[in-house]
Parts: C-alpha cells; structure tokens; sequence
C-alpha cells in the first residue's frame, strides 16, 4: 500500500455542531503531512478519530489499507495538543506505565528508553518528578513517550507550542530523523512556519470541511500568481514607472534592499515570460532584485479561508 | 488488549505510595485514640478531686445513708444552727453543705432540703443525693402507712419476655440491641467507606484532567477500562488504609485499655461506684452472656456474604457516579452542584435505616428502601441481621446489580465526553447532551 492513511467522508456532528463534513483525506507513506486549518475548524476531532478515542458518526478510515481496530493503537503515537503528565509520578515509571499500555514489555521499554536518555543528555532523570521539571522538559518526556513504541504513523497536534527554539530545533531533527526511518507524520497545526519548512502534503479544514489537499509543491502552483518581484536603480524615476506601466501589471512592493531606487510587483500575463521581462527591465534600468512571488503557506491558506 | 490489571497496579501504588495517604494510614488511628485516651484522662482528672459535703440533717432520718468515700468524704453536723454550720463550711473551704431541716412529717422534710455551696454544684453530685434522699424517704414513707418493706422488695417482679419465632427460633430484646448494633455497623462502614474512598475517585479523575494527560492515556485505553481501573485500585487501596487502621487501631485500643483498666479500679467517682456495682450484680452478668448468645444466633454466613455483596454492589455503584463527576468538572470547587444526587440517597439510606429498622425490620419502608437499588446497599445490610428472606435479598441484589450495571454504563458515557472538555462548568443540560454524542 502506498497510503499510510487514508479517511473517506468521515463526519461527526455533536449535537446540532457539525465537527466535520464528510472530510476525507489521503496520507502518502513516509510523507509529513500537514492539516491545516484555523481553531475550531475541526483537527482535533478528526485526529481523536484516528486515535479511536472518538468514533466518527459516519465513513470509514484505513490505516495502511486496513479498517481501523482496536490493535491498531500500537502503531499510532500521538502527541496531543492538550497534553500533560502525572505530576508526582517519577519520570522512569511514567513512561514504563505509558508505553506498557501501548504493549510494549518492561525489558524493551528500559532498553529504549535508556537510548532516548542518552540521546537527549538526560540520563539522571529517571527518579525525577515531572513536578520538579520545567515544562520543556516535561516536553521531552511526552514526546519520547510518543515515538517510543515505533509507531508507523505520528500524529502531533501543535508540537511546537511551548518548546523554546533550541528544544524545537532538536524535536524538528527527531521528526525529520523518524520519517527517514521510514514513519509517517501527521501535523495539526495552525502555524505555518513549520509547514512550508517541514510538510510534504498538507490538507486544509475549514469550519469542518476540507478545502484543499495535495502535494504541497503542487498547490503552490496552483496559487502562484506569475508575479516577479524587482528592484531597479534609475536616475529618472517617474519616466521609468511610466514605461512599465504601459506595459505591465504593476504594483508596489515592499522588501528590504540598501541602493534601490524603485521596488516593484510586475504580474505577468500567461503569454508573457519572465525572460522577457527581465529583459525588458534590463534595457531600462539597472536591475538588483529579481525575484519570483511564491504563495506562502499562510497566504493559501488565509486565501483559501476567505474565499470559502 | 487488556490493560485493566495495569492500570488497577498503577492506581494502587500511587495511591497507597502518596505521602499523604501514608500519614493518614499511620496517623489517624493513633490520634483518635490519643484523642479518646485525653478525653478519658481529662474526665478522670476532673472525677479524682476530693470533696468534702457536710450535712446538718435537723429531721434525724437520713444521716445514716451517707457513707464517705474515697473521693467524697461526708461530715454529720450535730446540734449546729444553719446559720452556724454555713459559715463553718465556707471557713473549711468544703464542697458544701446538705440542709435537712426538722419538720412534722416526711412530705414536709422533703420540700425544705437544700444544697449550699459556693459554686454551682456538679450535676450528677446533685444527682447521687438526690437519688440516696428519695430512696430513703421513700422507705420511711411506706412505713410510716404500715408497709412491710422487706415485703415490698420481694414482691417487686423484672420482666423479659421472652421472644420466639413460630419456628421455635428463640431471641430477646438483647438479640435486637445486637442485631441493630450489628446491622448498623455495617451500614455505616459502606456509607463511610463511600464517602471517602468515593471522593478519591472523583480527586483522581480531576487530577488527570487537570494535568493535561487524560488524552495520552485515552489514546492507549479505552475510557471504561481506565474507569473501572481506576475505581478498582482505588478501592483496593481504601481496603489497605481499612484493614491497617482496624488493626493497628485495635492493637493500640488494647494497649491504652491496658493501662486505663488499671487506672478504673484505683477510681471512685461517683459513676465508677455506680457503675461497677452493677457490673457485679448478677443481672448484668447474665446480660453479657445473653449478648455472647445473641451474636452467635446471628445467621453470621448469610451475614457475611450479604455484607460482601451489598458492600461491593452499593460502593461500586456509587463510585462510579463519582467518577462521573469527575469527568465532568474541571477542578473540585465545581463538583458541589453534582454531590447532590450522590448525597441525598445515601444519607436517606442511612437514616431511613437506623429509625425504620429500629422500628421495625420488616416494615413496609424499611422493606421498600431495603430494594430501592441507591439505598438498598445501606438498609439491607442493616435489616439482615434480623433475618431477611433470601428470595427478598435476591431481588434487593439482583436491582442493585442491574442498576450498577446500567450507572457504569451512564458514567462511562459522560466519562468519556467529559475527560476531553475543558474549561467549561458544566451544567446538567450539557451533560444530558453528552449522553447522545
């Protein structure tokens, strides 16, 4: 199978609220996969879905190309947005009790585990109480627990929240490091960043409907707007907006630049090519920025949002 | 997968590893019977001074029943004027002074006797006169219209009836006293053990709310499991605190009735004095064989399996409502609006039981309570002990059962929606909502 996971018009509805409307995507095996979509707009319900802890009202969802069951819960790590630990339970024994309740035996979570430690320079932990540990730290703790029984497909609601840079830089390797290994990632997030760095695939929800799914190279495409970015240095300014003008789309733009005397937006046209255009541009001016305009994650998705 | 013996383990062990669950183990015992043995000490203190009562008894009749002892010591005054024998006494510092003036006849006496002292005086000082004065003025009274008191003493007739079933089963107002003890022990212990060890449910389902790890686990366990793992192990660790406070409290109980059997002899208030003469009498000793009788006519099996089952199916049935409420509420300050509908039942059930079954065992409201499945658990186990049929017990068991099964059920439902909301105060429209999710 090539699909690690894939959900076919799953809705649910909580009473009168509809949480999600026939929602149905696809992740490609050994892909980061983003879900997209504003607060509330139903990720949380679809990734509780998929964790079986909430069961859908309608569709069905194959993971690896089998109906979902209950032994599936081995292959699944999630990592909530709404996460937590046991306070005055001592690091060793909260992971143990954790991931003995996703199968794993003693011996193979202390051998892991130890591993993990290593990894992490934070071999004397063991004893701690998560009481006494600051919360990236804790942070640590739930994300070994995550990824510990090697499961197939990860599931992160919002993994970043709350890590400083340093820890989330280390948590980014790690994921990147287990797609390598060969898992699949699944991210819920709403903050782009992350996702125009990290994803392969994205799907975006909205107000309980998917509105968009797909490689995320291809939706770029999709949305780009054949729009050039140029800075140009001239001695008479006026004469040369003039010239552009009567043949371009124009716009004014804005970016960061120490001798340019005009920064502008120029949208070609479908006929038009960006040789052209440079070529056009260099025969009038002294041209120090060129640049193609690639929608930005956050762009197709408020895009998209409103247009909806 | 089965993970119910995990999470039961873990449940136990932080439970009973907790710090505080380990200092009220080892505490409580010790400081309710320090508190006992302060109290007992304390009174003992206050009975252990001596006092001094004079009596100027101007009539002659009653001098003789005062007789002095260790802690109250009578001086007869003789040929003193009131006046005279007041001023004595208040210059000796002594308790007080008894007047019994002179009159015509015995009614007249009894109207004009008197106690004067500085303080207010003890109640059951006042109290002991007052019963040796009667009972002599009493006898004086009947002699004087000419009765033969040794006549009247023996006519005097002690009735007990005695109880027997048509069955030819023999009991006494005895058996009753034990039974009721009995029943209402064991009635209370379940109401108690409710109580406490329900509220540690409903403390731990907030606890994995609050701390943000319920999702964790509920991606691993399904809610039911970890419900029932969680009523269970905390169960099992009340059990534990039960068993060693039992224990521990009987042991210390001994030791401190050790040291204050000794203590009770050496003492001679007055209602020591009163007290150990009835022990010696051969009344009570014969009472005291009647309630070793009573208990072993008790139908102990019947007792003891009834005990277990009721005592299981009433706590299961309330803890899982506790859990409920936990699940539902976000911190403990908001579960008040919902221990309505635990507390209400259970406190019926035990007043209901300790007045209706006083009244009657097998009444009409005390049967009726005895089957309602909230407060069965509670009023069986009162009414068992004077010997409930079986069939009744069946039934009363039977809707317990079906409607434990029918509560665990409910509360799994909330249960399950409630863990995942947060921050909001629910209300009992939002949790008639969940009920459909």
């Amino acid at each position: 199978m090539k699909n690690a996971l894939e959900t076919n018009s799953v809705s649910k509805n909580f009473g009168d609220f509809t949480a999600l409307n026939n929602v149905s995507i696809t992740v490609p095996k050994g892909s980061i996969f983003g879900l997209l979509g504003p607060n509330g707009a139903g990720k949380t319900t679809l990734i509780r879905i998929i964790n079986q802890i909430t069961l859908p009202d309608s569709g069905s969802i194959l993971l690896d190309g089998e109906p979902l069951q209950p032994n599936h819960i081995k292959d699944i790590g999630y990592l909530p947005e709404e996460r937590g630990l046991y306070k005055t339970m001592k690091v060793g024994e909260q992971v143990l009790y954790l991931s003995q309740l996703k199968g794993l035996s003693k011996a193979e979570v202390k051998k892991r585990l130890n591993h993990w430690f290593e990894k992490f320079e934070i071999r004397d932990w063991w004893n701690k109480k998560i009481q006494e540990l600051s919360k990236g730290m804790a942070q640590k703790i739930q994300f070994i627990v995550t990824v510990l029984h090697q499961p197939k497909l990860l599931i992160f609601d919002e993994p970043f929240s709350g890590f400083d840079p340093i820890n989330a830089n280390l948590i980014k390797d790690e994921i990147l490091q287990l797609r390598e290994e060969g898992a699949t990632v699944i991210f819920a997030t709403h903050r782009m960043e992350s996702v125009e760095e990290m994803c392969d695939d994205i799907a975006l929800i909205h107000e309980s409907n998917k509105l968009l799914e797909g490689k995320l190279i291809d939706i770029k495409r999709q949305y780009k707007t054949n729009t050039f970015e140029v800075g140009l240095i001239t001695d008479n300014e006026p004469q040369l907006m003039h010239i552009i003008k009567s043949k371009f789309d124009v716009s004014p733009a804005v970016f960061k630049s120490l001798n340019t005397d005009l920064k502008l937006n120029i949208r070609l046209k479908d006929n038009e090519s960006s040789n052209e255009l440079l070529a056009f541009l260099m025969s009038n001016a002294q041209v120090n920025h060129f640049n193609e305009l690639v929608p930005s994650v956050n762009d197709i998705f408020i895009q998209t949002v409103k247009n909806s | 997968m089965n993970h119910l013996p995990l999470i039961i383990k873990r449940e136990y062990l932080t439970k009973v590893k907790n710090k505080s669950f380990i200092i009220m183990t080892f505490l409580s015992p010790i400081i309710m019977i320090a508190l006992f043995a302060v109290v007992a000490y304390l009174s003992q203190l206050n009975n252990n001074t001596e006092r001094t009562i004079s009596i100027l008894d101007e009539s002659g009749f009653v001098s003789e029943i005062f007789e002095s002892t260790e802690n109250t010591t009578y001086i007869i005054l003789n040929n003193i004027s009131l006046s005279d024998a007041k001023a004595l006494v208040e210059e000796n510092e002594e308790y007080g002074l008894l007047h019994i003036s002179s009159g015509k006849d015995i009614s007249e006496i009894e109207k004009t006797i008197k106690f004067y002292s500085e303080d207010t005086p003890s109640l059951v000082l006042i109290t002991s006169l007052e019963s040796k004065l009667e009972n002599k003025l009493s006898d004086l009274k009947l002699q004087q219209i000419g009765v033969d008191i040794e006549k009247i003493k023996t006519s005097k007739s002690n009735i007990d009836i005695a109880q027997e079933s048509f069955q030819g089963e023999k009991s006494s107002k005895i058996d009753n006293i034990v039974k009721l003890a009995f029943g209402g022990f064991a009635g209370y212990l379940l109401f108690m053990f409710i109580i406490i060890y329900g509220n540690m449910i409903m403390r731990s389902v907030i606890e994995e709310k609050t701390s943000r790890i319920i999702e964790i686990i509920i991606s691993s366990v399904k809610p039911i499991q970890l419900m029932l793992g969680k009523i269970i192990g905390t169960s099992l660790a009340g059990i534990t605190q039960f068993v060693i406070w039992v224990i521990l409290g009987g042991v210390l109980m001994l030791i401190i009735s050790a040291i204050f059997g000794i203590n009770m002899a050496e003492m001679q208030s007055p209602q020591q004095e009163m007290m150990q003469q009835a022990m010696q009498s051969p009344e009570t000793q014969m009472q005291m064989e009647n309630v070793m009788a009573a208990i072993y006519n008790l139908p102990l099996t019947n007792l003891t399996i009834a005990f277990l089952l009721f005592f299981i199916g009433g706590y299961l049935l309330y803890s899982s409502m506790y859990a409920a409420i936990g699940a539902a509420v976000d911190n403990e300050t908001d579960t008040q609006q919902f221990m309505m509908p635990i507390l209400v039942p259970l406190i019926l059930a035990v007043y209901v039981g300790i007045f209706t079954v006083i009244e009657d065992p097998h009444g009409t409201v005390s049967t009726v309570f005895s089957f309602i499945p909230l407060t069965s658990p509670v009023v069986m186990l009162m009414r068992i002990p004077f010997g409930v049929p079986i069939w009744q017990q069946l039934i009363s068991l039977g809707l317990l059962i079906a409607t434990f099964m029918f509560t665990v059920w409910f509360a799994a439902k909330i249960y399950r929606v409630g863990i995942l909301m947060y921050g909001k105060k629910p209300s009992y429209k939002d949790i008639y909502k969940w009920l459909k999710y």
